[in-house]
Parts: structure tokens; sequence; C-alpha cells
């Protein structure tokens, strides 16, 4: 889900998307940035991500990835589920 | 619809395989090399800027199997695991090679027995709802399963309320006529409703007609399918058509179906209706009965109302039916009930080796596992999952459980052609149903299952051992875990268990082999070398009279010794190594009688017979060829008979009589002849008494021919000269004295018992050997660390071997001791199978003792060898 959610604004390469991860957690979630990896190919199997090669600002080769129609839905349907099940452990906290 | 899209996907990246890694690794070094310079920008060292980079993106091996577990398919991973066990079974051929057999022997073994099991009690027998079916029988004070006699057979039938049918069947031999010549022909005879209540049809023509069974009606016959082939090239226009069997024109009206059989019958090629056995005699007994249960009739309610009809029957006819009671078993018992415990035993022998087997292969194994413990550890520190590592091993167990299974598959389809050409012709006639014997679908079924267990159980032993503790510990150092210990004392009396198991098979089939070879070679009074028999059935009108017969045998023997190759010739109107019987009673003359029972076995036997046999005459002397009715009567007493009869006295010269009351008929003792074995080879020494034949000639009897050149080939000319005599004569059952020897029930009771003991014994061994082998090289392996530093403290190589040898000597004394304990019992238990050994025959046991303590030495040798080569530094080092 933190992976199409980072490529909703542009296409990046997959240090981009950890780094994006990164500062927009504010160095909160950090993980070996290697497992990116084998869940961009699960997006890419899934059909919800597209990749292509192209050249980064400093002229190197990078496989960009993109979000595709089906993952942007995908996207949808997760958030509304992650905001439904986060409402619903709010409202068990308050309570408590 | 999405899942299609992945599937192609899938095949795709499948297809690119190629272009992905490529990818997805360049990819990564991009990722890798972008971090290190962000650390580099921050101003840390070129190469700990690196290093950071590397911890930071987590193992990369790992990243990258995942990736690819992610897009392949599941045959992929799979594949790579199949060629990795490939190679680690190929670098290590003695294990594999080893595993294999065993596994391919215990499959063979128990598949081969469930061949046999399935072929005689799963497979149902060819009869329509043949559970509703019974046997029926007369149950006299002497045993339960005896004939009935028409009469009852008619009462039953007609009294009855539990049937739906009633008929009755006697086995026959018929003779029958062709332009050949006489033969004997095997048969039934059966009522009219036979088939129909046996719910079976004719695959050609059509079933006997109500009423065809009566006296007078048109003799017809039925052909089993195996004659058809076999007399009539399986030709259509064979109905109609006419045999000749004991002289009467039948005609034939069908074809029994290729798998139809009745084993109580069999060998049966003619089946007709049993209309010359139709009598009015209550005493005469010559049928048994086959029935259908009326739906909804049980078993026990049937059987009460046929035995309340057989009571009533012996009420009503107390001369002839007094204490003659009803008998009634299901079929099924009646055909299979004798070997069905047999090969139940059999089977769960069969089933307990491959247990033993698969827990063998499963420790060697294990042993192995326990020597790849480093290669696991370093494996799984790279990053294999746990789930991988076992994968991985769960992929080495069902390879050789596959290649197991397959090769036990082929061994179980030799094993049982082999079995089945070693029961003899007769025997394989009386259980026609083990004709269908192969690999069937429940055959190959049950081969699958069993190797599916095999498989399961190897698949978790090595993978139970598996655990993230033992890992690490495998990378510190050779840990022995509570889990190796308890592995080690199980594995320990395990073997002992197996060695003894072997102990005692080795004992038996020892012990039966040599009864077999005493039984072979026991003196049975006469050279069984060189002797040609054939049996001749001269039933014609031409052969009614004394001097008819007397004349045949006379033109007989006379053409048969001038046969070239012969050398002398002779008939006896039973053959010795038969059933024992044909007995006579009779008396002493001259000798008070106060009713004692002397009775003793009688053959009629020709002037030059004794000559012939080379039997071995003790006192006196043999008949004269010219002894026959016109001089007084004479007859030769065995030895036995001498002893028994006439202790402490000379015999030659005495009288006996069958009927005291005729002095004209009393018989002079002329001769006392060595004892000739008339009953099986095992048979206690009897009395026999040898009379002359010309003083009272018969019409059947074998004939006998001493040859100088191999006996086998002397028998066609003996036939063919007895058809020119006369082609109505019939002959049969030629065959020669060291085959039917060979051949004789106690034989090959002696040596089936010999070869299947044997058979499982070799099993045994080769198990018990191999679990040896496994226990100690386990021990071995957890032991390296000991080993190395009791030599770098100076122990030598010698007391090395010794620590290991010991260990397993150890084991192989408890074994062998306790198999010797167990095999003296087994043996007094089967003391009635041995012939001239005893149960506790020394040479045997010593022998079957060192035998497996040099194969437990061998087993044990090689681990120890390993041990005593360790290398005390790397011993060390390596932990």
């Amino acid at each position: 889900m933190l992976i199409l959610k980072t490529l909703t604004r542009a296409p990046l390469h997959g240090y981009g998307i950890a780094q994006s991860i990164k500062r927009l957690s504010d160095d909160v979630l950090t993980v070996e940035e290697g497992s990116l990896y084998p869940a961009l190919q699960r997006l890419l199997l899934q059909g919800w991500v597209k990749a292509e090669w192209k050249k980064t600002e400093t002229n190197r080769r990078a496989r960009y990835y993109t979000l595709t129609p089906a993952g942007r839905k995908q996207l949808g349907e997760e958030l509304s589920q992650f905001e439904l099940m986060i409402a619903a452990i709010g409202r068990v906290l308050q309570d408590a | 619809m999405e899942s299609l899209g992945r599937f192609f996907r899938k095949l795709r990246m499948f297809l690119c395989r190629e272009k992905f890694n490529r990818e997805l690794e360049e990819e990564m070094a991009f990722h890798r090399a972008e971090t290190a310079k962000e650390f580099r920008v921050e101003g840390v060292a070129s190469e700990d800027a690196r290093h950071g980079a590397n911890r930071r993106f987590g193992n990369d091996a790992r990243f990258r199997d995942e990736s690819h577990e992610t897009v392949a398919f599941w045959f992929e991973g799979l594949l790579q695991d199949f060629r990795f066990a490939l190679r680690q079974l190929r670098k290590n051929p003695g294990f594999a090679v080893t595993a294999i057999l065993i596994l391919t022997f215990g499959i063979g073994a128990s598949v081969a027995i469930f061949g046999f099991v399935d072929a005689a009690l799963i497979k149902p027998l060819p009869y329509k709802n043949p559970n509703r079916l019974v046997v029926l029988f007369e149950s006299i004070p002497l045993g339960p399963r005896f004939h009935l006699s028409y009469p009852d057979y008619v009462d039953w039938k007609r009294e009855n309320t539990v049937f739906q049918s009633l008929d009755v069947y006697a086995p026959y031999g018929f003779m029958l006529s062709d332009p050949t010549g006489t033969h004997k022909a095997d048969g039934a005879r059966v009522s009219d409703g036979f088939f129909r209540t046996l719910g079976v049809v004719p695959a050609l023509g059509r079933d006997f007609r109500p009423g065809e069974d009566q006296k007078n009606a048109p003799r017809t016959v039925l052909l089993s399918y195996s004659a058809w082939q076999r007399l009539y090239g399986g030709r259509k226009d064979v109905l109609g058509q006419t045999v000749i069997l004991d002289s009467h024109p039948n005609t034939i009206i069908g074809v029994l179906p290729r798998d139809f059989h009745y084993a109580p019958a069999e060998p049966a090629d003619f089946w007709t209706t049993l209309q010359d056995n139709i009598s009015d005699c209550r005493g005469c007994h010559g049928f048994y009965g086959i029935a259908r249960l009326k739906d909804g009739v049980s078993f026990q309610s049937a059987f009460a109302n046929i035995k309340g009809i057989a009571d009533q029957l012996a009420r009503q006819y107390p001369d002839s039916n007094r204490d003659q009671k009803a008998f009634m078993l299901p079929m099924s018992e009646v055909i299979v009930g004798d070997i069905r415990p047999i090969l139940l035993v059999l089977l769960s022998g069969a089933g307990l080796l491959l247990l033993i087997a698969t827990v063998n292969v499963a420790s060697l194994l294990l042993v192995r596992s326990e020597s790849r413990r480093r290669e696991i550890a370093v494996r799984g520190a790279l990053g294999a999952s746990m789930g991988r590592l076992i994968r991985q091993f769960v992929t080495e167990g069902l390879v050789l459980v596959a290649t197991g299974s397959v090769l036990g598959l082929a061994a179980a389809y030799g094993g049982m052609q082999l079995f089945a050409h070693l029961i003899p012709k007769d025997m394989m006639a009386g259980m026609p149903y083990l004709h269908g014997l192969g690999l069937n679908a429940r055959v190959l079924l049950f081969g699958c299952a069993i190797s599916l267990a095999a498989g399961i159980l190897f698949s978790l032993t090595p993978a139970l051992r598996l655990s993230h503790s033992e890992m690490r510990e495998g990378l510190t150092d050779g840990g022995r875990g509570y889990a190796g210990t308890m592995w080690r004392r199980f594995g320990s009396n395990l073997v002992v268990i197996e060695l003894s198991t072997a102990m005692v098979l080795l004992v038996g089939a020892g012990l039966l082999g040599k009864s077999f070879y005493r039984l072979l070679h026991v003196d049975i009074g006469l050279q069984p070398d060189h002797l040609a028999m054939l049996t001749v059935g001269a039933t014609s009108e031409n052969y009614k009279k004394d001097e008819q017969r007397i004349a045949l045998e006379r033109q007989l023997i006379g053409q048969i010794s001038a046969l070239p190759g012969v050398k002398s010739a002779a008939l006896s109107t039973r053959l010795p190594i038969g059933d024992g019987d044909g007995t006579a009673g009779f008396r002493i003359v001259g000798r008070p009688y106060h009713g004692e029972h002397m009775e003793v076995a009688i053959r009629k036997v020709s002037s030059g017979y004794f000559a012939t046999i080379q039997a071995q005459l003790l006192r006196g002397r043999y008949f004269g060829e010219d002894e026959d009715n016109s001089k007084p009567q004479v007859v030769v007493i065995n030895e036995t008979m001498a002893k028994q009869y006439f202790p402490g006295e000379d015999p030659v010269g005495k009288k006996i009589a069958f009927d005291i009351d005729k002095p004209k008929e009393y018989l002079h003792i002329v001769g006392i002849v060595k004892d000739l074995q008339e009953g099986q080879l095992d048979a206690a020494p009897r009395g026999a008494m040898y009379v002359a034949y010309n003083q009272g000639p018969d019409n059947f009897f074998s004939i006998v021919a001493r040859t100088s050149q191999d006996e086998e080939s002397i028998l066609p000319a003996m036939t063919s000269i007895i058809r020119q005599i006369d082609p109505s004569i019939a002959t049969f059952g030629g065959s020669t004295m060291s085959e039917r020897i060979h051949d004789s029930p106690s034989a090959y009771l002696h040596r089936s018992a010999a070869w299947i003991v044997g058979g499982f014994a070799g099993l045994a061994l080769l198990l018990g050997v191999v679990g040896l082998y496994g226990v100690i090289a386990y021990s071995v392996s957890q032991r390296t660390r000991e080993i190395g530093v009791r030599m770098a403290l100076g122990a030598q190589r010698g007391s090395v071997y010794r620590l290991i040898l010991g260990e397993a000597g150890w084991l192989t004394i408890v074994g062998i001791a306790a198999g010797l304990a167990v095999s003296l019992a087994a043996a007094t238990l089967m003391r009635k199978l041995l012939f001239g050994v005893q149960a506790w025959d020394a040479p045997t046991l010593i022998a079957v003792a060192v035998v497996l303590a040099l194969c437990a030495l061998l087993a044990s040798y090689l681990p120890a060898r390993r041990a005593a080569s360790v290398n005390p530094v790397e011993a060390l080092r390596a932990e």
C-alpha cells in the first residue's frame, strides 16, 4: 500500500521509493530496503504497477515504476479499508 | 480475468527469465550504489559507505530468491530442488544405492505379496453376488466337510425355504476318446442349475436346460474356455460337435466365460450333467452342494433351516443318515479359506519388513543430515528460509522413494511371476483365482499408497531435525541435542531387534533348507535316477478277465523292455512316494487272534518290479513271472511289517490271510524287502506287502522303466507303444522318479517354506546390517569431536577402531544372543516342519551366528574406519 501510495505522485525507481517512504514517514518506517524488490515483483505480477527503463537525472539507467489504473483502484480499496480499520481502532481506544 | 492476466505476465517473465534476472540485479546494484553515494555525501569513507549501504539494503541473495519465488511457477523451485537432489545423490552413490536398494526390496516384497492377496482375497469371485453363495456339506463324525448323497440333495432342495436355488457338483475324471487315442480329461458333473445358481452365463452357446440332468436326457457338455482354446482352437463351430467321454457321445452346447473358475472342482475342462450319478442310495455320497441365499435371508437362519432338514432326514432314514448333519460355509471361505491365513501372515511380515526398511533408510538420511549440518547452517545463514531448506530435504527423500517405488514395482512384478512359477502345476490348478495375478489397478494403488507413506516418513525425519537453534549450533559447534541422544538410543534398540529378527529368520531358513536337503536325499529304498513312470488305464471291455489282463501285462512289459534305452520294465498298482494309501487288513495264519487291528499298505507288483526299481532284498526271494493263480499265493513284505508283526521271528515261510476261512487263498511270505517309501518323503516307515500281480491282476496300474539314457526322453516312446498295442488304453501321468520326488507335496512344502523364510531372512539380514551401519555411522558423526580429542591426547587409531567396533559389537552380541534364544523357541515351534534336523541343530546356529557377526562387522567397519581416519587437528578446528 505504501509503495502504491508513493507512486501516485510520479513514477519512481526502487531507490526513490525507499527514500520517499523513509522521508515521508520521518524515518519511522525503515526496513531492510532490499525487501522492497520482492514486493515490487509481486505488484508487477498483479498488474498494479508497470516498469520501464529510463535515464535518471544523473544519466544512469534505472527502472521506473508507474501506477496502473488497476493499481490505483487497488490503492483506493486498500486505503478505504485501512481508514475503516483505523477509525474502528480509534473508537475502541477512545472508549477505553 | 485478473488471474488470467496474472498468468500471462508470469509466463512472460518465465520466458524472459534471463532478462528478469539481469534487470533485477542491475536494479539492486543501482539501489546500493545510490545509497553508498548518499553515505559518501554525508562524509563517510568510500569503503565504509559501501558496507553501510549493503547493511541498509539487507541480504540481497535472500531478496533475489524471494523475488524469484514471487514470480516463478510452482514447478520451477521444485525442478531446482530436484536437480540439486540428484546432484546430492550422485555425489554420494553408496548412500543412494543402499537406500534405493532397501526401498526396492521392501516395496517389491510388499507389493508382490499384496498381489497374491488381491488375486485371492480382494478380487471378487467371478459369480453374480458371490457373497450370497454358500457351499453345503454333510457333516459326519469323521469331519464336517463330506459329500451328500443324491436323494439327500433332492430332499434338501425340495424342503428348504431359504435358498433361491440349490445345486450340486462332483469333480470327475473322464476318459476322453479322440482319433489319437484315449486320455484322461478333468471335469465335473453338475446338476442342471449349477451355473444359474452361480450366476454364470456361457460365453458361447447355452447353459444346461432344466431336466437335462435327468436319466436318459440327451448327453450334453460345456467346455471351459481354456479347453475350447486348446482343443478346438477357439472355433465358433464347436457348438453341436460331439465329444466321446467315458465311451458316450456328448454334444457340446456351450463354452464357459474366460474368467470363470470354480476352484473346488478345478482343474475342469468338461462340465457334464450328473445323470450317470443319479441313484436312490442314501449311503452313496458323491456330491457337494452350492446354493444362493434368498434375499433378506441371513447365513445363520439358512444354516438353521438346512440343519433342521438334515436332522429330519436322519430320523426318517436312520440306517443311512444316522449322525449325518448339514454343514454350510460361505463360498469364499471354501475357495480361499485355506490360503487366507498364510497370505495374511506373509503380508504382515512384508509390511513389518517394509516398516523397518523405511525407518532404516530414514536413519541413513539422518546420518547424512548430520554430516550436512554445516552445509545447512551455511545455507541458512546465507538466507535460505526454513521452508526452503525443508523442501530441499523433502525433495531428496521423495527422489529416493520415487526411484525405489518404480524399481520396487518392477521387482514386484518379477517376484509375482517367479512365485507363481514356483507353485507346482497341480497346486496352481486348485487355485485358479491366481491366474489373474499381476499389476492391476488395485495393486498399483497399494504400491502408490505405501510409497506415499514411505515418502512422508522420509521427508519428515530429516525435516524434524532442522530447527533454528540447531542451525546456529551447526555453525558454532557440533551440538549434541537431546534429540540426537534419543535417536541413538531408539536406533540401538531397533538394531538389536532387527539383528535378532534376522537371526531368527536365518536360523529358520537354515533349518528348513537343511531339512529340505535331507528330505531329497532320504533313503527311500530304491534308486530314483533313470526311472520313467507312466500310468495306464485299460478300462475297456477287453480287459475284464484275469487272463486278458495278464496277457496285456506281458505284452506291455515285453515291448517296453525291448525299447532301445530301456534296461527293464515292470508295473505296480501304486507308485512309491504317493499318499501311502491303499491298505488291507490281514491275519497271521496259525497265531491266536484277539481282534487286534492288523493293517498294512498293499501293492500288486509284477515279477520284475523290485529288480527294476533296485530295491534291496533282505531275506528270501522275489516272485517269479510264472507265479500265477495256478501256484500258491505269494507275498513279499517290507522290513517294517516284518519287525512289527514278526518280532524275533523269521517271517519267511510264514503264512498270512485276508480271509482266514479260505485256506486256499493263504499267502506265503517268500521274501523281505528293505522299506520302500510308499507315503510322502517325510512319512514314518509303515508296514507294506507286495503281492504278485499275476495272482490278482488289475486294469489300472503304473509302469516303471529303468533306462540307460535320459529317462524323460523315453516317455513318448512308451506312450506310443501302448497306443499301438491298443488305442483304447488311456495313458497319463508320464513322469520320472526324480520329478516325482521333487514335486511331491512334502518336498514342495519344504521347498517353499525354505524359500519364503529364506527370502525374508535375506531381507531381514540386509535391513539389520544397514540399520547397524546407520546407528554406528550416526554415533561416529556425533562423536567426531570426542574422537578428535582422544586422538589429540594420544589415542592410537587401533583404540579408535576398538571404541567404535566395541559399540557395534555390543549391539551385535545382544542382537545375536536375543536372536539365539528366540530362534530356539521358534525352531521348537516349527519342529513339525523339520525333517532329519533337530531344532537345536548346532552347525546351523553357529553358522548363522558367524554370518551375522561377519556382516555386522563389515557394516560397522566402514564408520569405524571413518572415525579412525579423523584428523584430530581438523576435527577440533572444525568444531
